[in-house]
């Protein structure tokens, strides 16, 4: 299947490092290679700090890596500037957690919605009204919300107002980093489906970020699974449950809280800590709490290497 | 330990966004409470905390914590409860942080105001709390800014903060939505263990009826600020009674559920 389909975004081995002092870096991300397929949903699991936000944040150049490449449309965005840019973050858009943050509280929605457009000189202001209605319906909102502020809005009033100022440029590409989170579940059902829908109607390309592996699973076509700057796992999102194999991934699935579950047994949960990203570990970069580890694991880390079709993990037990 | 009489909250003039709610928390019980964005879930706990913000306030009922009425605390009086005997763990605590003071001044501050540690014993029990949430090289931590922390760690201090004094009420607004789920389980565990411990009682706000279920004794659905349903677990997840509730037991994604791709 992946032969066939675009893959709109590569990464190739991709690390960022921050310097925290003169003489240490912490590596965020780690050598991260991931395609992104054109219409398709990739969703991003992994623990909190693990680097999924940096990564983004690399995609949409609002940072550079330290190294490797991302190749959109054939083009390196790292080596973007100016005016090249400027148009490449018009083509991925990103949704936020809180977006009401990055809403100004004195503007209509109106206006919010319209000054991405405004700014790149798409629309005339005399079409700002026409433009919001037209957005406000394709989020399924009444387009009377156009005269509103922010404030007078519910958290998923204000998320769908986020995604449709985000759609507003058309991009070809759409992060949603953790924007179901603050929602209650039948919100957050509704927006799942509404992305879905914009997704086939426009062929949008997304990538969502949640901590919600279920709600991943109900959403993503391919899911990637991060650990300490890593990609640990990647496979389709079918029936994870079935076919996950790196451990990590499995300890993942077995901390999930779900109605069915038995509740007087006491949840499983990896007791110990991750590792600082300061201070990683030789070798695999899970070792310390894989219940698994062999001896080679301390000393080469694992690449992540196919295991089934389309199915890629790093873990050394696989091979 | 703490009781909530029929309380209604309005902001301004505007229709009340809570009306006639009560609420009962004996020592060592966890209520948890769900419900749609923007039913007053967060404003119930402002309530109890004495900070509902702009021009919030109860315009009827009472709350009495440990038999006395907190709505007519003094802000002395106040500042003594809060943070010891009361505390909070907001949704974002990253929000709630200074951004341009690093996290371990801030943490050591906050321990100074409420107790009378000296500045190296506030230092030693930061790290400890650090330590308790699971944070990975708490002395890194300390030295960062919140901008150089991940949402999840940022989220992490906030509850180290909030634990630091073995509070006897714990008001939870989305304690774990920002973290993964094994660190989410972690935080859980060392929730339950902490309440097990001193035998502090909790109020949990979550969207996560999974783990309202698993943590909490009794749960109370509220929508549009009211109250739809109220009850144990099993009353909750089998037998409930509002439509409401119905659905969104409907809604909770599942790994072996639908899929809309
Ligand atoms: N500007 C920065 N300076 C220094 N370190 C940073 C900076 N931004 C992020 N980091 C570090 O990089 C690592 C990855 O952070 P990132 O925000 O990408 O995590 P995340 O996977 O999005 O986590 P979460 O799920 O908690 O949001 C963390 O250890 C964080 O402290
Ligand atoms: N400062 C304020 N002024 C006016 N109205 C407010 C204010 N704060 C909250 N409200 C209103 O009170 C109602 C309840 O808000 P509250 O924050 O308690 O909801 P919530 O259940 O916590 O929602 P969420 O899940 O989105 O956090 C909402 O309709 C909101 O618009
Ligand atoms: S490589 Fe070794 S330590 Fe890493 S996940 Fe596999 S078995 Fe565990
Ligand atoms: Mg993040
Ligand atoms: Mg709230």
């Amino acid at each position: 299947m992946s032969e066939e389909r675009e893959k709109i975004i590569r990464v190739e081995n991709v690390t960022k490092e921050y310097a925290v002092s003169a003489s240490r870096s912490l590596i965020a991300c780690d050598n991260i290679s991931l395609p992104f397929f054109r219409g398709q949903t990739l969703g991003i699991v992994g623990e909190s700090g693990c680097g999924k936000s940096t990564l983004m944040r690399l995609l949409l150049g609002v940072e550079r890596p330290t190294s490797g490449k991302i190749i959109f449309r054939g083009q390196n965005i790292c080596d973007l500037k100016g005016e090249a840019l400027r148009r490449h973050r018009q083509r991925i858009q990103m949704v936020f957690q809180d977006p009401s943050e990055a809403f100004h509280p004195k503007m209509k929605i109106k206006e919010i919605l319209c000054e991405p457009l405004l700014n790149f000189r798409l629309i005339r202001k005399s079409e700002m009204k026409a433009k919001a209605a037209e957005l406000l319906t394709m989020v399924e909102l009444s387009p009377d919300l156009a005269e509103r502020y922010p404030h007078a809005l519910s958290g998923g009033q204000r998320q769908r107002i986020g995604i449709a100022r985000a759609l507003a440029l058309e991009p070809e590409v759409l992060i949603c980093d953790e924007s179901t989170s603050a929602l209650d579940v039948s919100v957050q059902k509704k927006i799942v489906e509404l992305l879905c829908r914009l997704q086939r109607e426009k062929d949008l390309t997304i990538g969502f970020i949640c901590h919600d592996i279920a709600l991943v699973h109900s959403c993503a076509h391919t899911l990637a699974v991060m650990y300490l700057g890593s990609v640990v796992e990647l496979l389709p999102c079918g029936d994870i449950e079935e076919t996950a194999r790196h451990p990590y991934t499995k300890a993942l699935l077995s901390a999930v809280f779900d109605l069915e579950m038995d509740f007087t047994k006491e949840i499983d949960s990896i007791e110990s800590e991750a590792p600082s990203p300061l201070n990683r570990p030789d070798g695999c970069p899970f070792r310390n709490r894989c219940p698994r580890q062999k001896e080679i694991c301390g000393r080469e880390k694992p690449p992540l290497r196919s295991v089934a079709p389309d199915h890629f993990a790093a873990c050394h037990l696989l091979f | 330990m703490l009781e909530i009489k029929k309380i209604t909250v309005r902001y301004g003039e505007n229709p009340p966004v809570l009306e006639d709610f009560s609420l009962l928390v004996r020592r060592g019980e966890i209520v948890a409470i769900v419900g749609e964005s923007g039913s007053g879930k967060t404003t119930v706990i402002r309530a109890v905390l004495g900070n509902l913000p702009g021009d919030g306030r109860v315009t009827k009922g009472d709350i009495l914590f440990e038999g006395r009425s907190l709505l007519s605390l003094n802000r002395e009086e106040w500042r003594r409860l809060r943070g010891t005997q009361i505390s909070m763990i907001f949704q974002d605590s990253g929000a709630m942080m200074n951004p341009t003071r690093s996290v371990g001044a801030q943490f050591v501050e906050y321990i100074r105001a409420h107790s009378g540690l000296t500045k190296n014993e506030a230092r030693e029990k930061s790290l400890e709390m650090l330590s308790s949430v699971r944070l990975p090289d708490p002395e890194r931590v300390m030295k960062s800014y919140p901008f150089e922390l991940s949402g999840g760690m940022r989220q992490r201090v906030g509850i180290a903060m909030a634990l630091a004094f073995r509070p006897k009420l714990l008001l939870a607004d989305e304690p774990t939505s920002a973290l993964d789920v094994t660190t989410q389980a972690q935080i859980v565990r060392q929730m339950t263990l902490q309440k097990k411990e001193s035998d502090a009682a909790m109020i949990l706000i979550t969207h996560n009826l999974a783990l309202a279920a698993y943590m909490s004794d009794h749960i109370i659905v509220l929508k549009d600020g009211k109250v739809v349903d109220s009850g144990s677990r099993d009353h909750i997840l089998r037998r409930p009674e509002s439509g409401y509730t119905k659905n969104l037991l409907a809604a909770v994604p599942a790994v072996k559920g639908a899929r809309y791709v």
